[in-house]
């Protein structure tokens, strides 16, 4: 056996230790599941054995499944081989509860998804005391749903409000508060877990489940007889469609999982919960979320698009130039990171001004008790703010946040380089001037570099890496470690106006704009925006981030010789053009689309309706979806076309961490291939005859369509 | 086909749907034997000569379940052929039960019947019934189910409705309904309830607040925005994206009444009154059901006007008097916008909002209440209606004779 290892004591009490030989987490894997059969079959068979432990030789006992086999799911299974690969896994649990005799649960570290189901289907569950070993079942979070009999045995063991607030939460669980809840029996401390373990087995506990007990029963067996488990659902399905819309079908599944199975007898229920696992792992929806925001998120941070060559670096000393908001964010990220900073600004009080801010966060912290007053005084003690560049000697790097000007940034570059080490890198933080252009002002090209964080720096987890013309590999290899060390996700892309994540997240405040152009009533964009998952209406963003910008964007833009007609746009800029002339330019201006009652809250601005006149035949809220989504998708294919993107794993990471692309489709080149390449291409024909060319495929993405050639390879059945 | 007459009908007074309300210790099939007995001893009835008797109920569970209809026939000692049904179009129930004794009628395969609906608020509480369409996860995510209130709301949102608007509305069933019993028009129809010791408890509609001014309605908060807030503010929005933000006009002011009672009606052919020496007092000229969309399940009545005015080869002008529950006010003002009838011929006698709504028993008291009223003002037709759960829609025309 090369996953666990079974010890038989001489006392009759065998230990089934969790031992992963592969990796350093323990996993479910079709080997382990065969292994723990194995055992199994062994423990009912020896009448010496009495009853068993199963614990970890890790440091965790046990996290989930293997998520490359999840992804491999769509496309590879019908639903019934789903259903049967996720009873295989049950069946085994199955059996461990049924053998007759007592398995304790020495839980010596975190128990996650298949772990905690594992534990779960265990007749005890002792786990150690340390907030560190938390336990839960995070599957909604991928788009599944814990497959191995979790819905079922959480639902009867602490009643289905309970089990269905963390399963739909996903949410995990300090031990405190798994013993409130009842999902575990006992929090001992870390020496005595298998003392108590071995306790427990010789205090001659029972070997049957409740449920395996005659006369088991619990109100919510009778399903919406009982007039409160039906108003439950009733207000839970609202509370889903209020959170998330209609776009993920695990919680659904969950709550008929959960509705479901806790009316029909155990053996029944877990077949029914596992034809609902087979339902989502075929669903693409689940294969998005975890292919983007697991497997590729997980492959970016470690280096996936790293030049391997270049020795491993880092960052002890960067300089911050410019302490506005994208300053301030990243002095702070960089001081939790341990680095120093020396944050920079015209004079010390304005780069004080920066230093305030992680001030005000981490006093919010401490208040919060996530971090100690003494190292959220550390942590502050390593920026120094101050209106000296001579301040930057020694620097391994710095990044420039000043204000988005050739000229100023040029300026800020030479006197930036003049005390810097002659290794050390310049990174500038603009969000979409071109980084050939900008490293023109510098004595050594090759060692800029254009590291784009997202606002609010120390909440958004993406940095968007753009290489310019002559950015060398160990430029990129030194940037991507320095993100590594902010413990953010990087996508890496080459220079072009806009980049990547700019360019087309345009796309979406210009197609609301060309819409209110259209005359589509404001609330039916702003709701359809939201219905197709983003997390704000483009109409309600333009407030925000004021519509002067999206104007000196293209104004720019259309002065630039190299980028004309290509960052430019075709529909949108007279919405904005009258709406600053009306001095309704954003919510700052005293409202935009929006008004911003004193009272709180807002709602649409009345006087929209005489502006942009409401067309007498409304188009349906599919329609405006699709606009949304297919323009910006396009966009990106376009932009993988141009060569500034160089992998889809890029573009979907940066559309859904850059500007909240809907997770459900995993990114817009994810989306196309969701739609299917061919569909998409024939319905964005559709959209550019009605809308105009910006949906229009180019000749290079038909091609690939007749070719029947997506992003992402088809999945290979295992 | 035969024609389908109304010989009587009767109702109990509503009270109070709650554990404070004078009928709360009376079992629904008792209202139900009250009435039987009311209207066989009034009109000296050979229960023989009937067919069936239909009872809507709009939450035909637990002790208004198993078929009550027919514990009520042998409770009240009616002949022993006569057959029970239960019946379930949610608020349209009373109405739809008296549709069904027609149909039987009307096509020759039952002389008589009794058709009504009862509805004990106080006692099998709202949400007993429960339903797939609610509480099934899968089928109320798929459905967009949202609480009526909610659907109330949406109708004031997309009609503009503001809170004084419906709270006039509120203000005038009020005045109507006060005018009404002050009058004496409902006292023909009304049988008080009697207890265990035959001593009567109820014998008035004692929901109604006469005093009721603008002002008062005023101060009531709005009802709903709890469940907008639970996430149903989205699924309104998923269905009418055209919505900014939902406008919460709704009180209990300006909503039905939650309360207990019954209402029955005789119904039969030609012969069936010759033999029992009967007078018919109206015709059923036509009724249709209709479905129409779900979340909001409050617009039904104006496609179902249409409809039953299609059957009954009638325009709207052809009708005297409406009578459409007043779950909501919205709803009373959305059909009489969209249909374009007046509010002087709509709900004259008051509605719902002041007199409060049984659930399936309302549909038969109006149907009586219209009846009485055409009678009072000698007019010939009307068309009562009701909106009903998920959607649905059930009316009724009947004229005198």
């Amino acid at each position: 056996m090369r996953h666990i290892k079974l010890d038989k004591g001489a006392n009759g009490v065998a230990t089934i230790t969790l031992d992963n030989a592969d990796e350093s987490m323990n996993v479910v894997s079709a080997e382990w599941l065969e292994e723990m059969n194995a055992a199994i079959a062994d423990l009912r068979e020896d009448a010496a054995v009495t009853g068993a432990i199963i614990t970890s030789g890790k440091p965790a006992f046990m996290a989930g499944a293997d998520l490359k086999l999840m992804v491999e799911g769509y496309g590879t299974l019908t639903p019934h081989e789903a259903y049967e690969f996720s009873q295989k896994a049950t069946a085994m649990h199955r059996a461990l509860e049924t053998m007759g005799k007592p398995v304790v649960c020495a839980m010596n570290g975190l128990a996650l998804g298949g772990g905690f189901e594992l534990a779960l289907a265990c007749h005890h569950r002792v786990i150690v005391d340390d907030p560190r070993a938390v336990v839960g079942l995070p599957e909604v979070n991928l788009g599944l749903l814990p497959g191995s009999g979790g819905t079922q045995r959480l639902a009867r063991m602490i009643g289905s409000k309970k089990a269905l607030d963390l399963l739909l939460s996903g949410r995990s669980v300090g031990p405190a508060e798994a013993l409130e809840l009842g999902i575990v029996d006992q929090v001992v401390p870390a020496g005595q877990l298998l003392a108590k373990a071995h306790e427990w087995l010789a205090s001659g506990p029972s070997a049957a489940r409740a449920w395996d007990e005659k006369g088991f029963f619990m109100p919510e067996m009778r399903g919406m007889i009982v007039p409160e488990v039906s108003m439950g659902y009733s207000v839970g399905v609202a509370k889903v469609a209020g959170k998330s819309g209609y776009n993920y079908p695990a919680p659904g599944a969950i709550m008929s999982c959960v509705f479901e199975g806790l009316q029909l007898p155990f053996d029944k229920a877990l077949s029914v919960e596992s034809k609902y696992f087979a339902k989502l792992l075929t669903d693409p929806v689940a294969r998005n979320i975890i292919r983007t925001t697991f497997i590729s998120k997980q492959a970016a941070e470690k280096g996936a698009r790293r030049p391997a060559d270049v020795p491993k670096s880092q960052v002890a000393k960067v300089g911050v130039l410019g302490a506005g908001m994208m300053g301030a964010g990243i002095a702070l990220v960089s001081a939790k990171a341990g680095v120093e900073v020396i944050l920079i600004d015209r004079d010390t009080a304005t780069a004080e001004k920066g230093k305030a801010y992680s001030e005000k966060v981490f006093g919010k912290q401490v208040a919060k008790g996530q971090m100690t007053q003494d190292k959220a005084d550390a942590t502050l003690a390593l920026i120094t703010p101050t209106d000296d560049f001579a301040k930057l000697e020694g620097c391994d790097l710095v990044v420039e946040a000043v204000f988005e000007d050739m000229n100023i940034k040029a300026e800020t570059t030479k006197k930036a380089e003049a005390v810097l080490p002659s290794g050390a890198i310049f990174a500038t933080n603009t969000s979409s001037l071109p980084i050939t252009e900008l490293a023109r002002a510098s004595a050594r090209p090759e060692q800029f570099i254009g590291l784009h964080f997202f606002s609010p720096v120390d909440r958004m987890g993406l940095v968007e890496v753009i290489k310019g013309k002559q950015t060398s590999d160990e430029t990129l290899a030194k940037s991507l470690d320095f993100i590594g060390q902010l413990r953010k996700t990087p996508i890496v892309v080459n220079d072009s106006r806009g980049f990547y994540t700019s360019r087309v997240f345009r796309m979406f405040i210009f197609e609301g704009a060309a819409m209110l152009e259209d005359g589509v009533e404001p609330a039916r964009i702003e709701n359809a925006a939201k219905a197709a998952g983003f997390p704000i209406g483009p109409l309600a963003l333009l407030d925000e981030v004021t519509m002067e910008l999206p104007v000196k964007i293209v104004e720019e833009a259309a002065n630039d010789a190299s980028t004309v007609n290509k960052y430019t746009i075709e529909r949108g800029m007279p919405v904005f053009a009258r709406m600053i002339e009306l001095g309704r330019g954003s919510r700052k201006a005293g409202g935009g689309f929006y008004d911003y009652p004193a009272g709180g809250g807002k709602h649409l601005w009345e006087g929209l309706a005489k502006e942009f006149p409401p067309a007498a035949v409304q188009p349906d809220q599919e329609e405006l979806k699709k606009r949304f989504l297919y323009s910006q998708a396009n966009e990106t294919a376009q932009t993988l076309e141009e060569g500034v993107l160089e992998t889809a794993e890029d573009a979907d990471l940066g559309a859904i961490y850059g500007w909240g692309f809907p997770v459900w489709t995993g990114g817009t080149l994810s989306y196309i291939d969701t739609v299917g390449i061919e569909e998409f291409v024939r319905e964005a024909d559709r959209l550019a005859q009605a809308y105009g060319p910006r949906f229009a495929p180019s000749a290079w993405l038909r091609e690939r369509a007749a070719r029947g050639e997506g992003f992402y390879p088809e999945p290979v059945k295992a | 086909m035969q024609d389908v007459f109304i010989y009587d009908h009767v109702r109990t007074p509503r009270g109070r749907g709650r554990p404070d309300g004078s009928l709360h210790e009376i079992p629904a099939i008792e209202l139900v034997t009250q009435l039987l007995e009311a209207v066989r001893d009034r009109n000296s009835l050979d229960t023989a000569l009937l067919d069936d008797v239909v009872i809507g109920c709009a939450q035909p569970v637990g002790e208004q379940g198993g078929v009550l209809a027919r514990g009520a026939v042998l409770n009240a000692n009616y002949a022993e052929s006569v057959a029970g049904q239960q019946l379930h179009r949610f608020c349209a129930s009373g109405l739809e039960a008296v549709n069904n004794v027609a149909a039987q009628v009307a096509t020759g395969m039952a002389s008589a019947g009794i058709g009504g609906g009862v509805e004990s608020m106080s006692r099998v509480v709202m949400g007993y019934d429960s339903g797939a369409w609610v509480a099934d996860p899968a089928v109320a995510l798929h459905n967009h189910y949202a609480p009526q209130g909610i659907g109330a709301d949406i109708i004031a949102t997309l009609e503009g409705y503001s809170r004084e608007d419906v709270d006039a509305y509120a203000v005038e069933s009020q005045r109507r309904a006060a005018a009404s019993w002050d009058a004496g028009h409902f006292a023909r129809s009304i049988v008080p309830v009697k207890d265990v010791i035959g001593e009567v408890i109820l014998d008035h509609d004692e929901y109604r607040r006469p005093q009721t001014t603008l002002e008062s309605l005023g101060s009531l908060k709005p009802a709903f925005t709890g469940f907008a807030e639970m996430g149903f503010a989205r699924v309104a929005k998923e269905r009418y994206p055209q919505i900014d933000e939902l406008v919460h006009v709704h009180t209990g002011g300006n909503s039905s009444g939650i309360v207990d009672g019954s209402g029955i009606v005789l119904l039969g052919n030609a012969e069936f009154g010759k033999a029992a020496g009967l007078k018919p007092r109206a015709r059923i000229r036509a009724w249709a059901s209709i479905g129409s969309e779900p979340t909001i399940m409050l617009t039904a009545p104006v496609d179902v006007a249409r409809k039953a005015l299609k059957n009954a080869g009638m325009s709207k002008d052809d009708i005297d008097l409406y009578e459409l529950n007043e779950a909501f006010a919205s709803v009373v003002m959305r059909f009489m916008d969209h249909l374009e009838v007046d509010h002087g011929k709509t709900n004259v006698a008051g509605g719902a909002i002041a007199l409060g709504h049984p659930l399936g028993a309302t549909g038969a008291m109006i149907l009586g209440t219209v009846l009485d009223e055409l009678e009072r003002r000698d007019l010939n037709t009307a068309m009562t209606l009701l909106c009903a759960g998920n959607g649905l829609g059930t009316a009724t025309i009947i004229e005198r004779v």
